[in-house]
């Protein structure tokens, strides 16, 4: 069961809006991803509308993850200290690849036969580092075993949503996949029908695979915990049957206290799912004889999240719960789906953290990727300011791109003509007569023009622009003021 | 303390912002027309030009910091500044507190935050500082509002323009399928993402065709002038109009 070598990857990625052009020609998932996304949003606004603290409970999820990250240090020496003393042992990895080094060293050295084999439950932070591949590398076998998951392992496709990794494929196309790649050409289409197919094929790992690979959406400093919530039970096989738990975790899932789920577990799958609560929410700590796995292993992994702690506007970004609402409520995803972002994190949130993991180096063109709406904003749970944060990247990557560019010198240009009332004026007069030869008269007389030279040509692939008027406001104000007013 | 406004004659600094003066001069006719109609006397600071939006939202913070202190220069002695634009309000109260702490002059941050709260976008500034719904306008025309996202999210306008077209004579206002989804538009988002801002655009300007709807009102020109675009390119034959020359209409008036 290879996985395909068609992963997601920032460093290869097109730019953000060469991708979007491929996935605004796919009907199909379009359509897919428009009706998910209401449907969810129609759930979500329900269930957050029938609580009436609702804004009080974001302001303190805001401050429970705000704290948190300014005090991370803290938090995750007292995690590993905890998680340690019940009976767990915690590994730190600097990078995606250490952790990968880390994870196969585990799973080889708990495997019991020369073939080893792992059963995942869903974990965005390992997609993320693309682990599947270094485990497969390596000989070991991997079965995903949250569905969404299993549906894009089976289909050689890749997760488009954080939390509905599966988001763009509809019922039939499931069913397709699942004919094909389980041997199954009779089966139904019903989603009864699916639930058993995948419920056949995922049992009988789970009784026999040895370890499981674990993401984890909390880690509770305070007793050393780790929370998993989900929606299937498919988890709780992988975190509960296992002789060995891997967890792999990015060292931003802390929280402080054992009672901030309080308000984490009322806030995330209202956000996330639009349910009340998640129908399992499983906490473990440490290893206990005779109950669950008997060796549990957390590795910590960074992979440039200091970094982005480091700016003090960016850092917001940590508080980041993984609910996915920013991605259900954006109308740039709602057009293009996750795949065009070219990362495991799509969306809003996915165009602030991805182009931050990789330091600029790599996926630019995120920050860009939205017209600043808000709508992301309003639904944070955690209010995480996701449009300041994209103009604060805006800059940094207009930074980068130093002056001698096109954009930079007419944004240059601009930016004199505003500081002179005198430039402002001289451009008004220059720019109705630079206009002059694209503009035509139409039916009614009016003057538009239907076709601009450049990057402005984006604007007039779809739109016309209306021929500049030849008074300006002000010329208009001058004129009425010397006539008595 | 508003009630006591209601009937002052205020004096308004017009901030016409820059491409409403180049391009929609209509708008800053009209408001003027409706703020004289009630009474209140309309001046603009000649040496205002931009708030700088354009530059800051695409990453250009250089260029945009020095408007902050042209802004306050031109209007730190209004009584009130009006602008017929939401998202160059947006602009001014979201950023220019932190864009002052940034240029660190002490005298620009106290200025910056005592004037801003004197700063209305139009409709704001009739529903909210004036306390008004009905400001005796006439226009007999099928209508749909676009609630423009900076107008809806940042100011949180709310109802405020739909009371007021609700009070508008002749009007027959249609309600927008999704009214609080983006028109595409976002500044230079729309050249840079063009495939994606046309995609939203096409959704925009079915809902608006789906209402039957002469024209397409807003708060801010730069969401209607994308509107327009598409629609004039359809040859649609619909029209977009700004709040203010909605209801600057009178008897008289035409589309």
């Amino acid at each position: 069961m290879n996985s395909s070598s068609n992963v997601l990857d920032p460093r290869t990625s097109p730019t953000f809006p060469i991708a979007a052009r491929a996935t605004l020609g796919d009907t199909q998932l379009r359509k897919n991803v428009r009706h998910a996304t209401e449907v969810i949003q129609s759930k979500r606004a329900r269930v957050v509308g029938e609580m009436p603290d609702w804004q009080e409970l974001r302001e303190s999820g805001r401050q429970i993850r705000e704290h948190a990250m300014a005090n991370l240090d803290y938090y995750l020496e007292e995690f590993e200290r905890n998680c340690i003393r019940a009976g767990g042992q915690v590994h730190w990895a600097r990078d995606g690849e250490e952790a990968k080094r880390i994870v196969t060293a585990l799973v080889k050295a708990h495997a019991s036969s020369t073939s080893p084999e792992v059963i995942k439950i869903k974990s965005m932070t390992t997609e993320e580092i693309h682990l599947n591949l270094a485990l497969e590398a390596e000989g070991v076998r991997v079965y995903e075993t949250d569905l969404a998951e299993l549906i894009i392992q089976l289909g050689h496709d890749r997760p488009s949503h954080i939390v509905v990794p599966a988001l763009h494929k509809n019922r039939q196309q499931i069913r397709e996949i699942f004919q094909r790649e389980m041997n199954l050409p009779d089966l139904g289409e019903k989603p009864q029908d699916l639930a058993d197919a995948a419920r056949k094929f995922l049992r009988e790992k789970f009784l026999r695979v040895g370890t499981a690979v674990s993401g984890a959406n909390f880690l509770i400093a305070e007793t050393g915990g780790v929370c998993i919530v989900e929606s299937e039970g498919n988890g709780r096989m992988c975190l509960t049957l296992p002789e060995t738990l891997i967890t792999v975790a990015g060292i931003d899932k802390v929280l402080p206290r054992y009672e901030d789920l309080e308000v984490m577990l009322q806030l995330l799958p209202r956000s996330a799912t639009g349910e009340r609560m998640n129908p399992y929410n499983s906490i473990w700590t440490g290893v206990h004889a005779g109950d669950g796995p008997k060796n549990f292993h957390v590795v910590l992994m960074d992979n440039a999240r200091t970094e982005v702690l480091a700016d003090g506007e960016g850092r917001q970004t940590l508080n980041c719960i993984r609910c996915g609402a920013c991605q259900n409520a954006c109308p740039v995803y709602r057009q293009t789906g996750g795949h065009a972002y070219g990362s495991v994190y799509a969306g809003p949130i996915g165009a602030i953290l991805t182009p931050q993991l990789q330091q600029l180096h790599h996926a630019q063109t995120l920050p860009y990727a939205s017209s600043l709406c808000g709508a992301c904003f309003e639904v944070c749970p955690v209010k995480i300011n996701i449009p300041e944060v994209l103009i604060h990247l805006r800059n940094k990557v207009v930074k980068q791109k130093g002056a001698l560019n096109p954009e930079a010198l007419a944004m240059k240009m601009a930016g004199a003509i505003f500081q002179s009332e005198r430039r402002f004026r001289a451009a008004q007069r220059l720019g109705r007569i630079a206009e002059t030869p694209l503009v035509r008269k139409d039916g009614s007389g009016e003057g538009w023009i239907g076709w601009l030279p450049g990057l402005l040509g984006g604007w007039t692939q779809v739109r016309d622009l209306r021929e500049m008027p030849k008074e300006t406001f002000r010329d208009w104000w001058e004129k009425r003021g010397s006539h008595g007013n | 303390m508003l009630h006591s406004h209601r009937r002052s004659v205020l004096q308004v600094s017009l901030f016409i912002t820059c491409y409403n003066d180049t391009l929609f001069p209509e708008t800053g006719k009209a408001v003027v027309k409706v703020l004289e109609r009630l009474g209140h006397t309309v001046d603009f600071p000649a040496g205002q030009t931009c708030c700088g939006q354009m530059h800051w939202n695409t990453g250009y913070q250089a260029e945009a910091l020095p408007l902050v202190g042209r802004f306050v220069a031109q209007f730190r002695h209004a009584e009130a500044v009006v602008v017929p634009s939401s998202s160059c309000v947006a602009m001014m109260r979201d950023h220019y507190p932190k864009m002052a702490e940034e240029i660190g002059d002490r005298k620009l941050i106290a200025e910056v935050q005592e004037l801003l709260p004197r700063v209305y976008e139009f409709s704001e500034f009739l529903t909210k500082r004036l306390g008004l719904k009905d400001v005796g306008a006439y226009y007999p025309h099928r209508v749909t509002y676009h609630a423009s996202c900076h107008g809806l999210r940042n100011l949180g306008l709310g109802d405020g323009p739909l009371n007021l077209l609700r009070s508008v004579k002749g009007i027959d206002l249609v309600e927008i399928e999704s009214p609080e989804q983006c028109c595409g538009f976002g500044g230079t988002f729309a050249v840079k993402n063009a495939d994606v801002s046309s995609a939203m655009l096409a959704e925009k300007t079915t809902a608006v065709l789906n209402t039957g709807a002469e024209a397409c009102t807003a708060c801010d020109n730069s969401c209607l002038m994308h509107i327009q675009g598409a629609l004039h390119r359809q040859r649609t034959g619909v029209r977009t109009v700004h709040l203010a020359e909605v209801l600057a209409g009178g008897e008289e008036a035409g589309l």
